[in-house]
């Protein structure tokens, strides 16, 4: 099953791993070259990308949705190509409020899992990263309580 | 761990595994210390102050009855933290299906 896993290791960490069946080359270009990034990343949004990626270089992604432009920028930190890069991560409207992601891409019999740890310095921050999914979240359910709880128990 | 940060007090409470199982087993009903305490190799004192910490950060009550006081979970803070999750997992799952079909079709274009 390519189903996403998310957890939270301490209040201001999240860490996200998801298994594609494609070799790791390609899932590491798909995530820093703007031809592949703008094919996914706005989720069928339209998505205009600006990348230069070398660490020290600056990404900016601008996202349509619902007629309304969001627009999300970082710098490269590090790349050791394809295993890993780090890319810092900022929300326009809130910007100075910047999270730092580190994804790293493992290869299994031709399957890769991208596993990414995304470092907020603090929870405003990761708040901030939350309102940049745009999504409001109807209210929670019971459900996903039960849910959570048996992950935690 | 301030009060004007809720969510990480949650946060805080949840990270140690002893309080994880005290509230999976609050989660199944009230109990009172004692019974909490009885499956823990670790003090009546040590389980006192896991329960301290998770009712600072709101995740559980106690009743005021004199020495037995028992104890039940506070579903609220922990819905919050599992929205905040469910939300930022619900986004990446959108951006990693879209990316999954994305590879699939390339893939099939150069075989």
């Amino acid at each position: 099953m390519n189903t996403i896993t998310v957890s939270t290791p301490a209040p201001t960490e999240l860490v996200m791993s998801r298994t594609f069946d494609a070799p790791r080359a390609l899932v590491f270009a798909a995530h820093t070259e703007a031809e592949h990034l703008r094919h996914w990343w706005g989720r069928g949004n339209p998505l205009e990308v600006a990348i230069d990626f070398r660490v020290g270089g600056s990404w900016r992604f601008v996202e349509t949705a619902d007629g309304k432009q969001h627009a999300f920028r970082g710098e490269f930190r590090e790349i050791a190509a394809p295993d890993t890069f780090t890319w810092t991560f900022e929300y326009e409207p809130m910007a100075g409020q910047i999270a730092v992601e580190k994804f790293v891409f493992t290869e299994e019999g031709g399957r890769t899992t991208v596993t990414s740890t995304t470092h907020f310095d603090s929870q405003q921050e990761r708040d901030g990263m939350l309102q940049s999914g745009m999504e409001q979240g109807a209210n929670q359910s019971y459900a996903a309580l039960d849910a959570y709880l048996v992950k935690i128990g | 761990m301030t009060t004007a940060d809720p969510i990480s007090g949650v946060f805080a409470a949840l990270a140690d595994p002893t309080r994880r199982a005290i509230l999976a087993r609050l989660a199944r009903g009230e109990a009172t210390v004692n019974e909490l305490a009885a499956p823990f190799p670790i003090s009546m004192q040590a389980v006192s102050k896991h329960l301290n910490v998770l009712e600072r950060a709101g995740l559980i009550a106690r009743t005021r009855e004199a020495q037995w006081r028992r104890c039940r979970i506070e579903p609220a803070p922990l819905r919050d933290i599992a929205g905040w999750v469910e939300q930022y997992r619900r986004l990446w799952e959108e951006r990693y299906d879209t990316l999954g079909g994305y590879l699939a079709d390339l893939q099939k274009e150069q075989p």
